[in-house]
Protein backbone atom coordinates (compact mmCIF):
# COMPACT_ATOMS: atom_id res chain seq x y z
CA UNK A 1 0.00 0.00 0.00
CA UNK A 2 1.16 3.23 -0.92
CA UNK A 3 0.77 6.24 2.02
CA UNK A 4 -1.88 8.73 1.10
CA UNK A 5 -0.10 11.99 0.45
CA UNK A 6 -2.83 14.74 0.86
CA UNK A 7 -1.16 17.23 -1.91
CA UNK A 8 -2.38 14.71 -4.21
CA UNK A 9 -5.97 14.33 -3.24
CA UNK A 10 -6.58 17.93 -2.05
CA UNK A 11 -4.61 19.57 -4.96
CA UNK A 12 -2.46 21.81 -2.48
CA UNK A 13 -0.73 21.61 0.84
CA UNK A 14 -3.60 20.97 3.40
CA UNK A 15 -4.45 23.58 5.78
CA UNK A 16 -3.34 23.19 9.29
CA UNK A 17 -5.24 25.92 11.74
CA UNK A 18 -4.65 26.02 15.44
CA UNK A 19 -8.43 25.60 17.09
CA UNK A 20 -8.54 29.30 17.83
CA UNK A 21 -9.04 29.96 14.18
CA UNK A 22 -11.16 27.47 13.35
CA UNK A 23 -13.06 29.04 16.34
CA UNK A 24 -13.01 32.28 14.89
CA UNK A 25 -14.09 31.02 11.39
CA UNK A 26 -16.78 28.81 12.55
CA UNK A 27 -18.74 31.68 14.80
CA UNK A 28 -18.52 34.22 12.05
CA UNK A 29 -19.95 31.79 9.33
CA UNK A 30 -22.40 31.28 12.21
CA UNK A 31 -23.37 34.97 12.59
CA UNK A 32 -23.27 35.47 9.02
CA UNK A 33 -25.79 32.69 8.43
CA UNK A 34 -28.02 34.44 11.60
CA UNK A 35 -28.04 37.95 10.05
CA UNK A 36 -28.90 36.33 6.37
CA UNK A 37 -31.85 34.26 7.73
CA UNK A 38 -32.78 37.85 10.29
CA UNK A 39 -32.52 39.41 6.40
CA UNK A 40 -34.70 36.82 4.59
CA UNK A 41 -37.45 37.13 7.37
CA UNK A 42 -38.11 40.49 6.58
CA UNK A 43 -37.22 40.37 2.83
CA UNK A 44 -38.86 36.96 1.53
CA UNK A 45 -42.16 38.25 2.87
CA UNK A 46 -41.40 41.80 1.74
CA UNK A 47 -40.70 40.80 -1.48
CA UNK A 48 -44.17 38.71 -2.00
CA UNK A 49 -46.08 41.38 -1.13
CA UNK A 50 -44.84 43.98 -3.34
CA UNK A 51 -44.98 41.26 -6.24
CA UNK A 52 -48.85 40.65 -5.78
CA UNK A 53 -49.45 44.49 -5.72
CA UNK A 54 -47.27 45.20 -8.48
CA UNK A 55 -49.03 42.04 -10.45
CA UNK A 56 -52.58 43.21 -8.92
CA UNK A 57 -52.08 47.08 -9.89
CA UNK A 58 -50.96 46.26 -13.43
CA UNK A 59 -53.63 43.47 -13.56
CA UNK A 60 -56.37 46.10 -13.00
CA UNK A 61 -54.98 47.84 -15.77
CA UNK A 62 -54.38 45.72 -18.35
CA UNK A 63 -57.58 43.74 -18.51
CA UNK A 64 -59.23 47.06 -17.51
CA UNK A 65 -61.24 45.55 -14.23
CA UNK A 66 -63.52 48.14 -13.24
CA UNK A 67 -62.90 50.07 -9.47
CA UNK A 68 -66.11 48.88 -8.63
CA UNK A 69 -65.04 45.52 -8.86
CA UNK A 70 -61.09 45.13 -8.06
CA UNK A 71 -59.41 48.71 -7.59
CA UNK A 72 -56.13 49.00 -7.75
CA UNK A 73 -53.35 49.15 -4.52
CA UNK A 74 -52.80 52.64 -5.83
CA UNK A 75 -56.21 53.92 -5.72
CA UNK A 76 -56.92 52.31 -2.56
CA UNK A 77 -53.28 53.69 -0.69
CA UNK A 78 -55.19 57.47 -2.18
CA UNK A 79 -58.25 56.74 -0.66
CA UNK A 80 -56.53 55.61 2.80
CA UNK A 81 -54.89 59.09 2.27
CA UNK A 82 -57.63 60.98 1.36
CA UNK A 83 -60.30 59.82 4.01
CA UNK A 84 -58.00 59.25 6.92
CA UNK A 85 -59.82 61.10 9.54
CA UNK A 86 -62.53 58.91 8.83
CA UNK A 87 -60.55 55.97 8.88
CA UNK A 88 -59.22 56.82 11.99
CA UNK A 89 -62.43 57.51 13.67
CA UNK A 90 -64.27 54.19 12.55
CA UNK A 91 -61.01 52.55 12.86
CA UNK A 92 -61.24 53.70 16.98
CA UNK A 93 -64.55 52.57 17.48
CA UNK A 94 -63.92 49.20 16.49
CA UNK A 95 -60.89 48.85 18.70
CA UNK A 96 -62.74 50.24 21.35
CA UNK A 97 -65.18 47.16 20.91
CA UNK A 98 -62.40 44.61 19.97
CA UNK A 99 -60.71 45.39 23.30
CA UNK A 100 -63.52 46.28 25.70
CA UNK A 101 -64.90 42.41 24.10
CA UNK A 102 -61.34 40.92 24.51
CA UNK A 103 -60.90 42.28 28.16
CA UNK A 104 -64.35 40.79 29.14
CA UNK A 105 -63.69 37.35 27.80
CA UNK A 106 -60.11 37.27 29.49
CA UNK A 107 -61.93 39.33 32.84
CA UNK A 108 -64.98 35.99 32.53
CA UNK A 109 -63.28 33.30 31.15
CA UNK A 110 -60.44 32.60 33.46
CA UNK A 111 -62.33 32.72 36.59
CA UNK A 112 -64.76 30.79 34.71
CA UNK A 113 -61.79 28.49 33.85
CA UNK A 114 -60.36 28.41 37.05
CA UNK A 115 -63.67 27.49 38.70
CA UNK A 116 -64.01 24.27 36.06
CA UNK A 117 -60.78 23.43 37.35
CA UNK A 118 -61.38 23.88 40.81
CA UNK A 119 -64.85 22.76 40.85
CA UNK A 120 -65.52 19.41 39.38
CA UNK A 121 -69.30 19.52 40.00
CA UNK A 122 -69.14 23.03 38.46
CA UNK A 123 -67.15 21.63 35.52
CA UNK A 124 -69.98 18.68 34.88
CA UNK A 125 -72.60 20.86 35.44
CA UNK A 126 -71.29 24.16 33.66
CA UNK A 127 -68.95 22.62 30.79
CA UNK A 128 -71.67 21.16 28.79
CA UNK A 129 -73.32 24.39 28.49
CA UNK A 130 -70.15 26.27 27.60
CA UNK A 131 -70.03 23.57 24.43
CA UNK A 132 -73.09 24.44 23.00
CA UNK A 133 -73.06 27.81 23.47
CA UNK A 134 -70.59 27.76 20.90
CA UNK A 135 -72.54 25.71 18.56
CA UNK A 136 -74.61 28.75 18.53
CA UNK A 137 -73.66 30.21 14.95
CA UNK A 138 -72.86 33.80 16.69
CA UNK A 139 -74.08 35.78 13.48
CA UNK A 140 -77.62 34.27 14.34
CA UNK A 141 -77.42 35.85 17.89
CA UNK A 142 -75.92 39.45 16.44
CA UNK A 143 -80.08 40.24 15.41
CA UNK A 144 -81.00 39.28 18.86
CA UNK A 145 -78.04 41.52 21.13
CA UNK A 146 -79.14 44.32 18.83
CA UNK A 147 -82.65 44.28 20.57
CA UNK A 148 -81.42 43.78 23.41
CA UNK A 149 -78.67 45.50 23.87
CA UNK A 150 -78.93 48.79 21.23
CA UNK A 151 -77.03 49.95 18.42
CA UNK A 152 -74.44 51.60 20.47
CA UNK A 153 -71.20 49.60 21.82
CA UNK A 154 -72.56 47.12 24.32
CA UNK A 155 -74.05 44.64 21.52
CA UNK A 156 -70.62 44.65 19.46
CA UNK A 157 -68.54 44.04 22.62
CA UNK A 158 -70.73 41.53 23.79
CA UNK A 159 -70.34 39.13 20.56
CA UNK A 160 -66.64 39.69 20.58
CA UNK A 161 -66.76 38.60 23.76
CA UNK A 162 -69.03 35.32 23.07
CA UNK A 163 -66.44 34.34 20.24
CA UNK A 164 -63.73 34.75 22.01
CA UNK A 165 -63.74 34.15 25.72
CA UNK A 166 -64.08 30.24 24.72
CA UNK A 167 -60.75 29.38 23.66
CA UNK A 168 -59.48 31.10 26.84
CA UNK A 169 -61.52 29.02 28.44
CA UNK A 170 -60.70 25.73 27.30
CA UNK A 171 -56.33 26.59 27.01
CA UNK A 172 -56.74 27.59 30.54
CA UNK A 173 -58.21 23.95 31.82
CA UNK A 174 -56.01 22.58 29.66
CA UNK A 175 -53.06 24.18 30.82
CA UNK A 176 -53.65 23.95 34.58
CA UNK A 177 -54.84 20.10 34.12
CA UNK A 178 -51.47 19.17 31.95
CA UNK A 179 -48.76 19.15 34.88
CA UNK A 180 -46.47 16.54 35.31
CA UNK A 181 -48.08 14.64 38.74
CA UNK A 182 -44.47 14.55 39.96
CA UNK A 183 -44.28 18.32 40.65
CA UNK A 184 -47.71 17.86 42.68
CA UNK A 185 -45.98 15.10 44.75
CA UNK A 186 -43.24 17.15 45.18
CA UNK A 187 -45.09 20.16 46.58
CA UNK A 188 -47.08 17.69 48.65
CA UNK A 189 -43.57 16.41 50.29
CA UNK A 190 -42.67 20.29 50.82
CA UNK A 191 -45.43 20.48 52.63
CA UNK A 192 -46.66 23.32 50.26
CA UNK A 193 -50.19 24.30 50.90
CA UNK A 194 -53.18 23.78 48.01
CA UNK A 195 -53.22 27.61 47.38
CA UNK A 196 -49.03 27.92 47.36
CA UNK A 197 -48.84 25.17 45.13
CA UNK A 198 -51.76 26.75 42.99
CA UNK A 199 -49.94 30.36 42.80
CA UNK A 200 -45.99 28.51 42.64
CA UNK A 201 -46.42 25.90 40.30
CA UNK A 202 -49.52 25.14 38.58
CA UNK A 203 -50.35 28.63 37.35
CA UNK A 204 -47.35 29.79 35.96
CA UNK A 205 -46.88 26.18 34.24
CA UNK A 206 -49.95 27.11 32.75
CA UNK A 207 -49.16 30.18 31.39
CA UNK A 208 -47.97 29.23 27.94
CA UNK A 209 -51.66 27.46 27.22
CA UNK A 210 -53.02 30.49 28.29
CA UNK A 211 -51.41 32.96 26.20
CA UNK A 212 -52.01 30.68 23.41
CA UNK A 213 -55.78 31.08 24.35
CA UNK A 214 -55.65 34.69 24.37
CA UNK A 215 -53.62 34.99 20.81
CA UNK A 216 -56.79 33.12 19.51
CA UNK A 217 -59.13 34.81 21.26
CA UNK A 218 -57.77 38.34 20.03
CA UNK A 219 -58.27 37.40 16.32
CA UNK A 220 -61.49 35.96 17.16
CA UNK A 221 -62.51 39.26 18.78
CA UNK A 222 -61.70 41.65 15.81
CA UNK A 223 -64.01 38.57 13.91
CA UNK A 224 -66.74 39.62 16.78
CA UNK A 225 -67.12 43.18 16.70
CA UNK A 226 -66.98 43.28 12.93
CA UNK A 227 -70.08 40.91 13.10
CA UNK A 228 -71.87 42.88 15.67
CA UNK A 229 -70.90 46.06 13.09
CA UNK A 230 -72.46 44.42 10.38
CA UNK A 231 -75.96 43.65 11.49
CA UNK A 232 -76.72 47.15 13.16
CA UNK A 233 -74.59 50.52 14.04
CA UNK A 234 -73.36 54.01 12.81
CA UNK A 235 -69.85 53.11 13.47
CA UNK A 236 -66.64 51.43 13.24
CA UNK A 237 -65.10 49.92 10.52
CA UNK A 238 -67.00 47.11 9.61
CA UNK A 239 -70.43 49.44 9.56
CA UNK A 240 -67.93 51.47 7.15
CA UNK A 241 -67.33 48.72 4.97
CA UNK A 242 -71.19 47.74 5.12
CA UNK A 243 -72.21 51.37 4.08
CA UNK A 244 -69.10 51.72 1.25
CA UNK A 245 -70.41 48.35 -0.45
CA UNK A 246 -74.05 49.57 -0.36
CA UNK A 247 -72.43 52.69 -2.51
CA UNK A 248 -70.62 50.46 -4.42
CA UNK A 249 -67.21 52.26 -3.11
CA UNK A 250 -65.17 49.53 -3.23
CA UNK A 251 -61.95 51.33 -2.95
CA UNK A 252 -63.21 52.60 0.36
CA UNK A 253 -64.48 49.18 1.34
CA UNK A 254 -60.74 48.07 0.40
CA UNK A 255 -59.46 51.03 2.94
CA UNK A 256 -61.86 49.77 5.70
CA UNK A 257 -60.14 45.95 5.21
CA UNK A 258 -56.96 47.26 4.84
CA UNK A 259 -57.75 49.14 8.42
CA UNK A 260 -59.28 45.71 10.19
CA UNK A 261 -56.16 43.71 9.11
CA UNK A 262 -53.71 46.44 10.62
CA UNK A 263 -55.71 46.86 13.60
CA UNK A 264 -55.87 42.90 14.03
CA UNK A 265 -51.74 42.64 13.43
CA UNK A 266 -51.35 45.48 16.11
CA UNK A 267 -53.56 43.70 19.15
CA UNK A 268 -51.45 39.86 18.09
CA UNK A 269 -48.38 41.70 18.52
CA UNK A 270 -49.23 43.20 21.65
CA UNK A 271 -50.36 39.87 23.37
CA UNK A 272 -47.33 38.32 21.89
CA UNK A 273 -44.94 41.13 23.88
CA UNK A 274 -46.99 40.27 26.91
CA UNK A 275 -46.61 36.62 26.22
CA UNK A 276 -42.47 37.31 26.04
CA UNK A 277 -42.52 39.37 29.30
CA UNK A 278 -44.48 37.39 31.00
CA UNK A 279 -42.78 33.71 29.87
CA UNK A 280 -39.01 34.27 28.65
CA UNK A 281 -38.66 30.98 30.02
CA UNK A 282 -40.90 29.34 27.75
CA UNK A 283 -39.72 27.52 24.40
CA UNK A 284 -42.74 29.28 22.58
CA UNK A 285 -40.91 32.37 23.40
CA UNK A 286 -37.35 31.57 22.44
CA UNK A 287 -35.23 31.58 19.31
CA UNK A 288 -38.65 31.89 17.29
CA UNK A 289 -37.87 29.88 13.95
CA UNK A 290 -35.59 27.29 16.01
CA UNK A 291 -31.87 27.39 15.64
CA UNK A 292 -29.71 25.20 17.74
CA UNK A 293 -29.28 25.53 21.75
CA UNK A 294 -27.35 23.43 24.25
CA UNK B 1 -22.81 -0.64 68.14
CA UNK B 2 -24.85 1.42 70.16
CA UNK B 3 -28.75 0.82 70.18
CA UNK B 4 -29.57 3.59 68.49
CA UNK B 5 -27.55 2.62 65.81
CA UNK B 6 -29.72 -1.01 65.36
CA UNK B 7 -33.02 0.83 65.85
CA UNK B 8 -35.19 0.33 62.73
CA UNK B 9 -35.79 4.18 61.44
CA UNK B 10 -38.36 2.44 59.06
CA UNK B 11 -40.55 -0.31 58.95
CA UNK B 12 -42.77 -1.78 56.22
CA UNK B 13 -45.49 -3.90 57.48
CA UNK B 14 -47.06 -6.46 54.78
CA UNK B 15 -47.64 -4.10 52.59
CA UNK B 16 -49.87 -4.91 49.70
CA UNK B 17 -51.04 -2.16 46.61
CA UNK B 18 -53.60 -3.15 44.26
CA UNK B 19 -54.61 -0.60 41.23
CA UNK B 20 -58.31 -0.97 39.84
CA UNK B 21 -58.46 -0.90 36.51
CA UNK B 22 -60.66 -1.40 33.48
CA UNK B 23 -59.12 -4.62 33.20
CA UNK B 24 -59.62 -5.65 36.70
CA UNK B 25 -57.24 -5.25 39.48
CA UNK B 26 -53.30 -5.12 39.19
CA UNK B 27 -51.15 -5.87 41.76
CA UNK B 28 -48.48 -3.90 42.07
CA UNK B 29 -47.07 -4.92 45.28
CA UNK B 30 -47.40 -8.42 48.03
CA UNK B 31 -47.04 -8.12 51.55
CA UNK B 32 -43.42 -6.29 51.33
CA UNK B 33 -41.95 -6.19 54.55
CA UNK B 34 -38.39 -4.59 55.23
CA UNK B 35 -36.93 -1.95 57.80
CA UNK B 36 -34.17 0.25 57.25
CA UNK B 37 -31.68 1.70 59.99
CA UNK B 38 -30.88 5.09 60.76
CA UNK B 39 -28.09 6.15 58.47
CA UNK B 40 -28.34 2.97 55.97
CA UNK B 41 -28.17 3.43 52.20
CA UNK B 42 -30.81 1.15 51.25
CA UNK B 43 -31.66 -0.04 47.47
CA UNK B 44 -34.43 -1.58 46.25
CA UNK B 45 -33.44 -3.10 42.98
CA UNK B 46 -35.80 -4.75 40.63
CA UNK B 47 -37.38 -5.24 37.03
CA UNK B 48 -39.16 -2.81 35.41
CA UNK B 49 -42.93 -3.02 36.82
CA UNK B 50 -42.29 -4.86 40.00
CA UNK B 51 -43.41 -1.88 42.07
CA UNK B 52 -40.83 -0.62 43.53
CA UNK B 53 -41.62 2.86 42.60
CA UNK B 54 -44.78 2.25 44.30
CA UNK B 55 -43.23 1.11 46.86
CA UNK B 56 -41.44 4.45 47.20
CA UNK B 57 -43.92 6.45 47.02
CA UNK B 58 -46.06 4.56 49.82
CA UNK B 59 -43.59 5.17 51.88
CA UNK B 60 -43.38 8.87 51.04
CA UNK B 61 -46.81 8.92 52.29
CA UNK B 62 -48.08 10.30 48.53
CA UNK B 63 -49.93 7.02 47.60
CA UNK B 64 -51.75 5.27 50.12
CA UNK B 65 -51.38 0.98 50.26
CA UNK B 66 -54.33 -1.28 50.12
CA UNK B 67 -53.26 -2.92 53.01
CA UNK B 68 -50.40 -3.02 55.61
CA UNK B 69 -48.42 -0.09 56.78
CA UNK B 70 -44.98 1.83 56.74
CA UNK B 71 -44.11 2.85 60.20
CA UNK B 72 -41.68 5.59 60.92
CA UNK B 73 -40.20 6.58 64.14
CA UNK B 74 -43.36 4.32 65.83
CA UNK B 75 -45.83 6.10 63.74
CA UNK B 76 -47.71 5.31 60.80
CA UNK B 77 -47.50 7.03 57.73
CA UNK B 78 -50.81 8.39 56.98
CA UNK B 79 -50.56 11.59 54.77
CA UNK B 80 -47.66 12.80 52.36
CA UNK B 81 -44.31 13.06 54.56
CA UNK B 82 -42.78 16.26 54.73
CA UNK B 83 -39.84 14.94 56.74
CA UNK B 84 -37.86 13.93 53.89
CA UNK B 85 -36.16 14.69 50.82
CA UNK B 86 -37.03 13.14 47.32
CA UNK B 87 -35.51 12.79 44.14
CA UNK B 88 -37.91 11.51 40.97
CA UNK B 89 -36.34 10.17 37.77
CA UNK B 90 -37.02 13.54 36.06
CA UNK B 91 -35.94 16.62 37.74
CA UNK B 92 -39.13 18.01 38.33
CA UNK B 93 -37.35 21.44 38.04
CA UNK B 94 -40.14 24.44 37.53
CA UNK B 95 -38.56 26.17 34.07
CA UNK B 96 -39.37 29.89 35.15
CA UNK B 97 -36.51 29.52 38.02
CA UNK B 98 -33.05 29.18 37.71
CA UNK B 99 -31.12 26.78 39.60
CA UNK B 100 -30.70 28.83 42.88
CA UNK B 101 -34.49 29.43 42.75
CA UNK B 102 -35.47 26.03 41.99
CA UNK B 103 -33.53 24.76 45.27
CA UNK B 104 -34.72 27.14 47.36
CA UNK B 105 -38.17 26.44 46.40
CA UNK B 106 -37.88 23.88 49.35
CA UNK B 107 -37.13 26.34 51.65
CA UNK B 108 -39.57 28.45 50.68
CA UNK B 109 -42.60 25.88 51.28
CA UNK B 110 -41.48 25.52 54.14
CA UNK B 111 -40.96 29.34 55.51
CA UNK B 112 -36.76 28.62 56.05
CA UNK B 113 -34.94 31.69 57.16
CA UNK B 114 -33.37 33.07 53.33
CA UNK B 115 -30.37 34.14 53.81
CA UNK B 116 -29.45 30.98 55.99
CA UNK B 117 -31.28 29.16 53.30
CA UNK B 118 -29.54 30.83 50.15
CA UNK B 119 -25.72 29.69 51.81
CA UNK B 120 -26.23 26.43 52.24
CA UNK B 121 -28.37 25.93 48.64
CA UNK B 122 -24.81 27.74 47.06
CA UNK B 123 -22.59 25.41 49.20
CA UNK B 124 -24.52 22.05 47.72
CA UNK B 125 -24.82 23.31 44.69
CA UNK B 126 -20.59 23.72 44.77
CA UNK B 127 -20.60 20.30 45.94
CA UNK B 128 -22.56 18.71 43.51
CA UNK B 129 -20.14 20.52 40.87
CA UNK B 130 -22.81 23.38 40.02
CA UNK B 131 -20.56 26.63 41.04
CA UNK B 132 -21.26 29.14 38.76
CA UNK B 133 -24.52 27.31 37.37
CA UNK B 134 -26.81 29.37 40.23
CA UNK B 135 -28.53 31.62 37.85
CA UNK B 136 -28.66 29.57 35.34
CA UNK B 137 -32.44 28.12 33.82
CA UNK B 138 -33.39 24.50 33.82
CA UNK B 139 -33.17 24.85 30.27
CA UNK B 140 -29.61 26.01 29.73
CA UNK B 141 -28.31 22.94 31.54
CA UNK B 142 -27.81 19.22 30.80
CA UNK B 143 -29.50 16.66 31.87
CA UNK B 144 -27.30 15.14 34.81
CA UNK B 145 -26.94 18.92 36.10
CA UNK B 146 -30.71 18.99 36.12
CA UNK B 147 -30.82 16.17 38.13
CA UNK B 148 -28.23 17.44 39.95
CA UNK B 149 -30.34 20.47 40.98
CA UNK B 150 -33.08 18.41 42.14
CA UNK B 151 -30.69 16.34 44.49
CA UNK B 152 -29.94 19.30 46.16
CA UNK B 153 -32.85 20.82 46.53
CA UNK B 154 -34.18 17.29 48.38
CA UNK B 155 -31.47 18.20 50.60
CA UNK B 156 -31.72 21.68 51.50
CA UNK B 157 -33.29 21.53 54.51
CA UNK B 158 -31.49 18.57 55.59
CA UNK B 159 -33.75 15.82 55.81
CA UNK B 160 -32.78 12.66 57.55
CA UNK B 161 -34.16 10.52 55.17
CA UNK B 162 -33.67 10.75 51.47
CA UNK B 163 -36.00 9.11 48.86
CA UNK B 164 -34.96 8.54 45.45
CA UNK B 165 -36.79 7.11 42.62
CA UNK B 166 -34.46 5.37 39.60
CA UNK B 167 -32.52 9.23 39.99
CA UNK B 168 -30.13 8.75 37.55
CA UNK B 169 -32.46 6.82 34.58
CA UNK B 170 -31.99 9.14 32.03
CA UNK B 171 -28.44 10.16 32.43
CA UNK B 172 -25.46 8.65 30.79
CA UNK B 173 -22.91 5.95 31.92
CA UNK B 174 -20.05 8.44 32.35
CA UNK B 175 -22.63 11.03 34.24
CA UNK B 176 -23.86 8.30 36.70
CA UNK B 177 -20.52 7.06 37.66
CA UNK B 178 -19.81 11.01 38.86
CA UNK B 179 -23.40 11.72 40.36
CA UNK B 180 -22.91 7.93 42.33
CA UNK B 181 -20.00 8.80 43.92
CA UNK B 182 -20.81 12.75 44.88
CA UNK B 183 -24.20 10.93 46.05
CA UNK B 184 -22.11 8.46 48.66
CA UNK B 185 -20.04 11.75 49.46
CA UNK B 186 -23.55 14.12 50.39
CA UNK B 187 -24.77 10.60 52.39
CA UNK B 188 -21.56 10.38 53.88
CA UNK B 189 -21.17 13.63 55.15
CA UNK B 190 -24.51 13.49 56.84
CA UNK B 191 -25.52 10.34 58.01
CA UNK B 192 -28.85 9.81 56.63
CA UNK B 193 -31.15 7.18 55.50
CA UNK B 194 -31.56 6.69 51.91
CA UNK B 195 -34.16 4.48 50.12
CA UNK B 196 -32.49 4.46 46.75
CA UNK B 197 -35.05 2.77 44.01
CA UNK B 198 -32.52 1.20 40.71
CA UNK B 199 -32.93 -1.11 38.23
CA UNK B 200 -29.15 -1.44 38.21
CA UNK B 201 -27.27 -4.02 39.90
CA UNK B 202 -23.83 -1.91 39.75
CA UNK B 203 -25.61 1.18 41.04
CA UNK B 204 -27.24 -0.75 43.85
CA UNK B 205 -23.84 -2.63 45.09
CA UNK B 206 -21.41 0.19 45.18
CA UNK B 207 -23.99 2.73 46.73
CA UNK B 208 -25.72 0.17 49.17
CA UNK B 209 -25.08 -0.83 52.53
CA UNK B 210 -28.22 -3.62 51.85
CA UNK B 211 -30.01 -4.25 48.51
CA UNK B 212 -33.43 -5.29 48.59
CA UNK B 213 -33.96 -7.66 45.30
CA UNK B 214 -37.82 -7.84 44.36
CA UNK B 215 -39.13 -10.34 41.91
CA UNK B 216 -41.81 -9.53 38.44
CA UNK B 217 -45.23 -8.17 39.42
CA UNK B 218 -46.20 -8.73 41.54
CA UNK B 219 -43.25 -6.99 43.68
CA UNK B 220 -42.57 -9.79 46.70
CA UNK B 221 -38.94 -9.31 48.19
CA UNK B 222 -36.98 -11.98 46.40
CA UNK B 223 -34.02 -11.83 48.79
CA UNK B 224 -32.29 -9.15 51.28
CA UNK B 225 -28.15 -8.89 50.04
CA UNK B 226 -25.79 -6.92 52.57
CA UNK B 227 -23.23 -5.18 51.07
CA UNK B 228 -20.28 -5.63 52.83
CA UNK B 229 -17.99 -3.10 51.20
CA UNK B 230 -14.72 -0.82 52.76
CA UNK B 231 -16.34 3.06 52.57
CA UNK B 232 -16.00 5.34 51.16
CA UNK B 233 -16.21 3.27 47.70
CA UNK B 234 -13.81 4.54 44.99
CA UNK B 235 -14.51 3.32 41.39
CA UNK B 236 -12.10 0.37 41.53
CA UNK B 237 -14.60 -0.95 44.21
CA UNK B 238 -16.05 -2.20 40.89
CA UNK B 239 -12.86 -4.37 40.05
CA UNK B 240 -12.68 -6.47 43.06
CA UNK B 241 -13.32 -10.12 43.08
CA UNK B 242 -15.40 -8.95 46.59
CA UNK B 243 -18.20 -6.96 44.08
CA UNK B 244 -18.43 -9.13 41.19
CA UNK B 245 -18.89 -11.40 43.66
CA UNK B 246 -21.99 -9.84 44.61
CA UNK B 247 -23.22 -8.69 41.23
CA UNK B 248 -22.91 -12.47 40.07
CA UNK B 249 -25.27 -13.00 43.39
CA UNK B 250 -28.13 -10.94 42.20
CA UNK B 251 -27.72 -11.93 38.77
CA UNK B 252 -28.09 -15.30 39.51
CA UNK B 253 -31.10 -14.50 41.39
CA UNK B 254 -32.60 -12.48 38.54
CA UNK B 255 -31.73 -15.64 36.24
CA UNK B 256 -33.42 -17.30 38.82
CA UNK B 257 -37.02 -15.36 38.91
CA UNK B 258 -36.74 -15.14 34.83
CA UNK B 259 -35.75 -11.78 35.04
CA UNK B 260 -33.05 -12.06 32.59
CA UNK B 261 -32.85 -15.31 30.25
CA UNK B 262 -29.67 -16.50 28.88
CA UNK B 263 -31.54 -18.46 26.25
Amino acid sequence: MQPIDPKAVLGCEPQRLTIEQVEVRVQQAQTLRDRRARIAGILYPALVVIATLVLWESATHLIAIPAYILPPPSQIAAVMYEKLPLLLRHGWVSTTEIVLGFLLSVVVGIPLALATFLWPAFARSVYPLLVSSQAVPKMAVAPLFIVWFGFGLMPKVFIAFLIAFFPIVINTVVGLAAIEPEKIHLARSMGLSGAATFFKIRLPNALPSIFGGLKIAITLAVVGAVVGEFVGGDAGLGYLLMSANGSMDTPLLFAGLVGLTLIGIVLFMLIEIAERLAIPWHTSTRNPGGGESL
Amino acid sequence: MSAVATEALLRVESLSKVYATNDGPVRALDQVSLTAQRGQFLSILGPSGCGKSTLMMITAGLVSPSSGAVIVEGERVTRPRTDIGIVFQSPVLLDWRTALENVLLQAEARNLDRAAAQGKARSLLAQVGLAGFENKFPHELSGGMRQRVSICRALVHEPHQLLMDEPFGALDALTRDQIALDLQKLWSDRQMTVLFVTHSIAEAVFLSDRVVVMTPRPGRIDRVIDIDLPRPRTLAVRDTPAFAAYNRQIRDIFLASGVLREH
